[in-house]
């Protein structure tokens, strides 16, 4: 009997601590979300509720793919222009540098002597693998490629970069708990629960946000220009708002790395952006508006030309402003791209799920009516079919379903649609582990047998089928596991759950009562 | 005491056995065929597109929508009310993803805010799987069946023997079978949550095939004489275990009955297949499996 009263003890402290774990789960899909917390006090302060899944609360799950080879390519532009100026300030001559994707720079050089010159500038940027020479009508290109890890390090960096922008950014937009992780080599999911405007947060993390000045060439005409005659150096830009054209010089001249602070002011009913750069950027910044007087800045937001005012005066101080016409909702979401930085690497939208509000409440209510529904219908019939072990069966299924909301809080697993219909199934499923014993003491009695031995051979005899039959379907749970995401895995987790609360509650439980109504109370039958 | 099937009773199952492998080689290359002819209609999860799901505040028609959205050319739209007529909820699927057209959902609410106003319609949900993706995640759905049956297979060959396993697998795989080819005939939607009901259905119909060998088991070692008849030992184990096996399946088609009419849009793909899938799982549990150990136990009768 020692055995037996020990079993009663590990039974009632599952039972209890199940209750406590589970019970403001309970309470909050019961009641409306706010009473829950006060109701339990203390006890809703430190059990935490199973999470629900973004298509039970609302929300938006993305999955972005960042595109690192835009990543290497951009990073190739950036050396490409340090290399010019180096050269020209070390007097190498040179007829074109150019970025030929997707990770190699081509350099003509006026003396194919100044060959270890060049590499010497390049190597200091990066490694580049021993050059390739090529020559074309008596010319000589030099090929120099980045080398493999080096290129691996800037797609890592790129990702890693992609994610700290993503989070600042979101950050911004006040959604509380969001989640942002890499997936994959190159993919980043990100899940925001409760968002209300979904295509704004959309715009607002995809926006590659690079800020570049770039002075404007005012030693070539336009028209020519236009007419094909494009000066080396420059290259033809259009304006944001009129769309009007401009000969801009290829060469950026400050990037908006070197910011600080992006905001939104207002002037005359107008807002545009303040930009604060940072020690670096205001040295620079003075310089650039030192060295061009009268001439014009053209400022660019992801290529596009926002103004390009004339610089009437050095700007000391590191202050700039973004002007355009910008309505207040542009505003604020340019000032908090800028403000959390550039994409290295543009991303892209693979994967979009976004539920409203309404409807993963409606989807709740609906779980629960069918959960609620489903349950009732097995308990009814179970005590018509079986009657007093029946009835003891149905407890069993409800007292599973509350271990099984403890367990999901108590890991931490995120409750989905799917899910619900996981804790349905497991109702049912449930019920067969002890149809299985009971058919087994139905025989036994049939044989003649007392109720003691009744309970001890329907128990024995069934619980191999029992094990068996509930590891199959446990081996398909683990698989889908492992390759679901999302709602499904929310699926899995519960029927997974589901089928290890089954076998304790009916293999432990129910058989611990059995045995306790056989042993104490010296039953002439059982009511099977 | 209410009982479904009398104890003692006896049905000769195997006697009929060409009837059943009959019935059940003409459903599968019926569905077989669907599947090869017609194929799947694949949802976005599959195939790649969006869903939106928009909610009326006034009646609406499908045509309303249809004209409200006609200046974004949308590629291959399909609109459908799910609910109540009176929720005015519209599904509306299109093969259009994101990533061909950039800003996609924005454009979709400003088009309809021109044609029935600001606030007199809710978006409730977006879905937009682009083409990358979705190959993935038809890669790994199917990479999950199959792993999901090797492992069961292991799993009974280490319990059984491995003429059991053949059975356990060839009665699932007919299960899949047949309710793929159901999806295929009706023309209903496959999507993720169609994989997960099949896996589910794979357990399910598992167990039930399970808890039936196991009594064959359990009746082969009660056999005196090695010169048994095993096909009447199977008949009398699949009678014994009859009441069980149909107990089960009514409780969790009570429940899924409960899910179809009751789960919502989102649920229905699930809960049609495990409607059909008790169903057949059951049938194949009492009449495929215990076949198929039979015809591979021909040569030794007493082969245990």
């Amino acid at each position: 009997m020692n055995n037996f009263k020990l079993r009663g003890i590990i039974i009632a402290v599952v039972m209890i601590a199940g209750l406590i774990l589970s019970l403001p789960t309970m309470v909050s899909l019961l009641t409306p979300y706010q009473l829950a917390d006060n109701w339990l006090g203390p006890l809703g302060k430190h059990i935490k509720q199973v999470k629900l899944g973004l298509d039970l609360q609302g929300g938006m799950h993305l999955i972005l793919k960042v595109d690192t080879d835009k990543a290497v390519t951009g990073k190739l532009n950036i050396i490409a222009s340090t290399v010019k100026s180096e050269m020209q300030q070390k007097r190498i001559h040179y007829t074109k540098i150019e970025v030929v994707a997707p990770d190699s720079i081509a350099v003509t050089l006026r003396d194919p002597a100044d060959q270890d010159k060049l590499t010497a500038i390049l190597n200091e940027q990066t490694s580049f693998a021993d050059p390739s020479t090529e020559t074309i009508g008596g010319v000589t290109v030099f090929r120099y490629s980045v080398k493999r890890d080096e290129i691996q390090k800037i797609k890592d960096s790129s990702i890693s970069q992609a994610l700290e922008t993503i989070r600042n950014r979101i950050d911004q937009l006040g959604v509380s708990e969001p989640s942002i992780i890499t997936e994959g080599k190159d993919r980043i999911n990100v899940q925001l629960p409760g968002i209300t405007d979904p295509e704004r947060a959309k715009r607002i993390i995809g926006e590659t946000a690079v800020l570049e000045f770039k002075l404007v060439d005012e030693d070539h005409s336009l028209s020519n220009a236009l007419a094909g005659d494009i000066p080396q150096d420059s290259y033809i830009a259009y304006m944001k708002e009129t769309n009007e054209p401009i000969l801009l010089k290829k060469q950026v001249e400050l990037t908006g790395d070197t910011l600080n602070d992006a905001r939104v002011k207002i002037d005359r009913a107008s807002p545009y952006i303040s930009l604060d750069f940072n020690a670096q950027g205001a040295r620079d910044f003075e310089r650039i508006t030192g060295e061009n007087i009268n001439k014009r800045l053209a400022i660019l937001l992801d290529k596009k030309v926002y103004s390009a005012p004339v610089i009437k005066d050095r700007i000391a101080g590191g202050k700039a402003s973004i002007t355009g016409r910008f309505t207040d909702q542009e505003a604020k979401n340019l000032a908090i791209v800028l403000r959390s930085g550039s994409l290295l690497a543009p991303v892209e939208i693979l994967e979009e799920r976004t539920v409203g509000p309404s409807l993963g409440k409606d989807s709740i209510h609906q779980g629960l009516v069918a959960c609620a529904i489903g349950g009732v219908l097995v308990i009814i019939f179970m005590i018509i079919y079986y009657r007093a072990s029946g009835m003891l069966a149905n407890i069993a299924v409800i007292l599973n379903i509350m271990l099984i909301a403890a367990f999901m809080s108590l890991v931490g697993a995120v409750l989905t649609l799917p899910g619900i219909a996981g804790i349905v199934l497991t109702i049912g499923m449930a019920v067969d582990a002890n149809i299985l014993i009971f058919e087994r003491m139905r025989e036994e009695i049939r044989l003649g047998r007392t109720p003691k031995m009744v309970v001890e051979a329907g128990y024995k005899h069934a619980i191999s089928t029992v094990v068996d039959a509930n590891v199959t379907t446990l081996i398909a749970g683990l698989v889908l596991f492992q390759f679901g995401t999302g709602p499904i895995k929310g699926f899995a987790v519960t029927l997974c759950v589901g089928i290890l609360t089954t076998l304790f509650t009916v293999l432990v439980g129910c058989k611990w009562v059995m045995e306790w109504f056989v042993n104490s109370k010296n039953v002439s039958r059982i009511s099977i | 005491m209410l009982e479904f099937i009398k104890p003692g009773t006896y049905i000769d199952f195997m006697k009929y056995k060409w009837y059943f492998i009959g019935f059940s080689l003409i459903t599968s290359l019926i569905a077989i065929g669907s599947i090869a002819v017609q194929g799947f209609s694949y949802g976005i999860d599959f195939a790649g597109g969006s869903v939106i799901q928009v909610q009326f505040k006034n009646p609406t028609t499908a045509d309303d929508i249809r004209k409200a959205l006609k200046p974004m050319g949308m590629q291959d739209e399909r609109i459908q009310s799910v609910g109540a007529v009176s929720d005015n909820d519209f599904l509306i699927r299109t093969s259009q993803t994101e990533d061909t057209n950039k800003g996609f959902g924005g454009k979709f609410s400003s088009e309809l805010e021109k044609s029935f106003g600001k606030g007199n319609f809710e978006i409730r949900r977006i879905e937009m799987v682009g083409g990358a993706v979705s190959k993935d995640i038809k890669t790994k759905g199917f990479l999950s069946l199959i792993w999901a049956a090797i492992g069961i297979l292991i799993y009974v060959w280490w319990r059984f023997e491995f003429k059991f396993s053949v059975g356990a697998i060839v009665a699932t795989l007919h299960d899949v079978i047949i309710v793929l080819g159901m999806f295929s005939i009706l023309r209903r939607e496959m999507d993720l949550t169609v994989v997960a009901a099949l896996l589910t259905l794979i357990g399910y119909s598992l167990n039930d095939t399970v808890v039936v060998f196991d009594r064959i088991r359990e009746n082969i070692k009660k056999q005196q004489s090695p010169n048994y008849d095993l096909a009447h030992v199977m008949s009398m184990s699949i009678s014994q275990t009859l009441s069980r096996t149909i107990l089960t399946a009514l409780t969790v088609f009570l429940v899924v009955i409960a899910l179809f009419f009751l789960g919502g849009e989102v649920m229905h793909g699930f809960a049609m297949v495990m409607l059909i899938g008790v169903i057949i799982g059951c049938y194949s549990s009492i009449f495929v499996a215990s076949t198929i150990v039979l015809f591979m136990s021909k040569s030794g009768k007493s082969s245990s």
